[in-house]
């Protein structure tokens, strides 16, 4: 499957070579001017039809991804210390459907809920004063870095806290017990035994997590800001209120219906490399998770 | 009641909470932490089902489930219903439990039960859990590719220029039915898992070959574990997007003629997902009061499957 979805991107790759990952120059660095140019046939005077740099979008799907993971990271591993040992059993009765129910919410509703309710308040916080110093560069509007990245990662929170949840239920009584005996509190105990014995796991859970941010395309295209656009970290508070357009969003908003035209090779690119990176990442969690194994509860 | 003839159930005795006033300041704060997530993710899930029932209430006409879609018209009073994506979230459901449904059960009875060659159950392991993990949109990509080719020519309409359109009910229902086929899998492995070892030998010792075992005893005694991934399977098909833009891509059912029911699963259309992107505020239809009315109904989709689900494994459980 890598490879037939790498064999039709390929053209878009050996057009570009390596630089397709990286930045483009001027006027037509923009990945918008390049979608277009290839849409309607006419290439962009100086480059082949296929000219294609990736490097906007790539820096918005690590930021969005990035983001989403280390917040989801926090709130999950608490969620999941909660449900397993402090939640008392009508808590636990109420929050396991409502996790459930959250990953069961379909994307679009997401982008929907997000894009009425979350961007609204997000476009009042900007003010009016940072969309005009800006707005020669680019449009600031409540779809942005921020916006997408909180959305993003109330999506990847139930998977994760799944994963972690199940590891801290399975930590045998009797290790935390020990710990209890030997005067620890309960914080202690969760936080030194139980979390510690669960670290595969955790490490599971974020890999899914970053998995499921990596490949999230319909609510990051709605809420992006429909502008592929690198938020630059220099810029103070105003980068979180960048837009962004990850990778496989740009499939979404750009694809055609013909795997075999300009437009549809650089999208099999960009596809190809997203499998490429799931791929990578299961490999890395797994390298990760041996030396864990030995002294933990693994999945 | 009869109920106060019986003995009372001897009292769970439940070790006294531990006072956090003695905790060091640290861990209080984490222990309340804890308590604050806890709650936000509560309030969350309530807040977005609070919310798309009030905006989805108010916009919902009868109307809107009888009329269909007619794409580019933008006033919002002429643009129709979801007649069409209703129905084209049931055919595609249909067609895509239907494949996933016979194969997940089948592949996961045969890791468990029969498991051999080892070399292959292990590729087979990794492979479901690699289809887990891959983004809809890559397979969606991988699908338009795969039925593009004039092997599958029978599946989906012509292009204009008279190749295969790889469009179709069919072909999207396919590639939903790998979306679902891990969520069967892993059900139906986990309930077969959990059934106890002399449920087996009890009718190997009657005799019985293992494939009638398998048959007779096991796939009836673990049917619930099977409808809860089926459910869950179902939710997934009906809440993906990307799979129905690439596959499907026109709002309207659009048959390539021939037999009825043939040129309908044939030709192409929408589900509610697809509506609901097409007409929010981003989408190019941008009218929100449809994408609200469409999200309601969606929502109680996922919310009656969901129920279904925690009634499911609560029977399991009892």
């Amino acid at each position: 499957m890598l490879l037939t979805v790498l064999i039709n991107g390929w053209p878009s790759f050996s057009t570009n070579g390596l630089a397709w990952f990286g930045p483009g120059a001027g006027a037509n660095g923009d990945p918008v001017v390049q979608f277009r140019a290839m849409q309607t046939g006419t290439a962009l005077p100086g480059h082949p039809l296929l000219y294609f740099r990736a490097w906007p979008l790539i820096w918005g799907t690590l930021l969005s991804t990035f983001g989403a993971v280390v917040i989801a990271l926090v709130i999950s591993t608490l969620a999941a210390i909660f449900l397993t040992e402090f939640a008392p059993p009508a808590a636990q009765r109420v929050l396991e459907p409502v996790i459930r129910l959250l990953a069961g919410v379909p994307s679009v509703i997401y982008g929907l809920v997000g894009l009425l309710l979350i961007a609204p308040w997000v476009n009042g916080l900007i003010g009016n004063g940072r969309k005009e110093s800006v707005q020669y560069v680019v449009q600031l509007s409540g779809s942005c870095l921020l916006t997408a990245t909180l959305v993003l990662t109330v999506m990847i929170l139930p998977i994760m806290i799944a994963f972690t949840s199940g590891a801290l239920a399975a930590v045998p009584a009797h290790w935390r017990e020990g710990s209890v005996a030997l005067g620890a509190n309960r914080w202690r105990t969760v936080w030194r035994v139980s979390v510690r014995a669960a670290r595969p796991a955790i490490v599971s859970a974020t890999v899914f997590g970053t998995a499921r941010a990596l490949g999230e395309a319909i609510m990051l295209a709605m809420l992006g800001g429909g502008r592929p656009f690198a938020p630059n970290p220099l810029d103070g508070l105003t980068f979180f209120f960048e837009p962004i357009q990850p990778l496989a969003a740009s499939i979404v908003k750009e694809f055609g219906d013909d795997p075999n035209t300009p437009i549809g090779h650089t999208m099999y690119a960009i596809g190809a490399v997203l499998l490429f990176s799931v791929a990578l990442l299961s490999l890395a969690a797994w390298a990760v998770r041996q030396p864990l194994k030995r002294y933990g509860i693994g999945i | 009641m009869s109920a106060s003839a019986q003995p009372a159930p001897p009292a769970i005795v439940r070790p006294r909470r531990e006072s956090t006033a003695s905790w060091p300041l640290i861990d209080r704060l984490a222990y309340g932490l804890c308590w604050a997530v806890g709650i936000g993710l509560c309030v969350v899930a309530v807040g977005i089902v609070v919310f798309m029932f009030i905006k989805g209430i108010s916009a919902l006409r009868l109307s809107l489930f009888v009329e269909s879609p007619s794409q580019g018209v933008l006033r919002e009073k002429h643009s129709g219903g979801f007649l069409d994506p209703l129905i084209g979230t049931f055919i595609v459901t249909a067609i895509g439990i239907a494949i996933a449904l016979p194969a997940g059960v089948g592949i996961a009875v045969w890791l468990v039960e029969y498991g051999r060659p080892r070399w292959l159950m292990r590729t087979v392991e990794s492979a479901i859990e690699m289809i887990a993990g891959i983004p809809s949109i890559v397979l969606a990509l991988f699908g338009l590719l795969l039925f593009a080719r004039p092997l599958f020519a029978l599946l989906s309409g012509s292009t204009s220029t008279g190749g295969v359109l790889g469009q179709s009910f069919f072909n999207a229902g396919i590639v939903m039915a790998v979306l679902a086929l891990p969520l069967i899998v892993g059900a139906t492995r986990e309930a077969l898992l959990q059934l106890p070892a002399r449920t087996r030998e009890a009718s190997f010792a009657l005799g019985k070959t293992r494939a009638t075992t398998t048959r007779r005893v096991l796939l009836p005694s673990i049917r619930p574990g099977i409808a809860s991934g089926t459910v869950l399977g179902m939710g997934r098909i009906i809440g993906d997007t990307a799979i129905i833009l690439i596959l499907l891509g026109t709002l309207k059912l659009e048959g390539t003629g021939g037999a009825p029911l043939l040129s309908t699963l044939r030709g192409t259309g929408s589900t509610l997902t697809y509506y609901i992107y097409y007409y929010a505020p981003t989408g190019d239809g941008n009218s929100p009061q449809k994408a609200y009315a469409a999200g309601f109904v969606l929502l109680m989709m996922v919310l009656a499957l969901n129920a279904l689900v925690t009634r499911l494994s609560r029977g399991r459980a009892a």
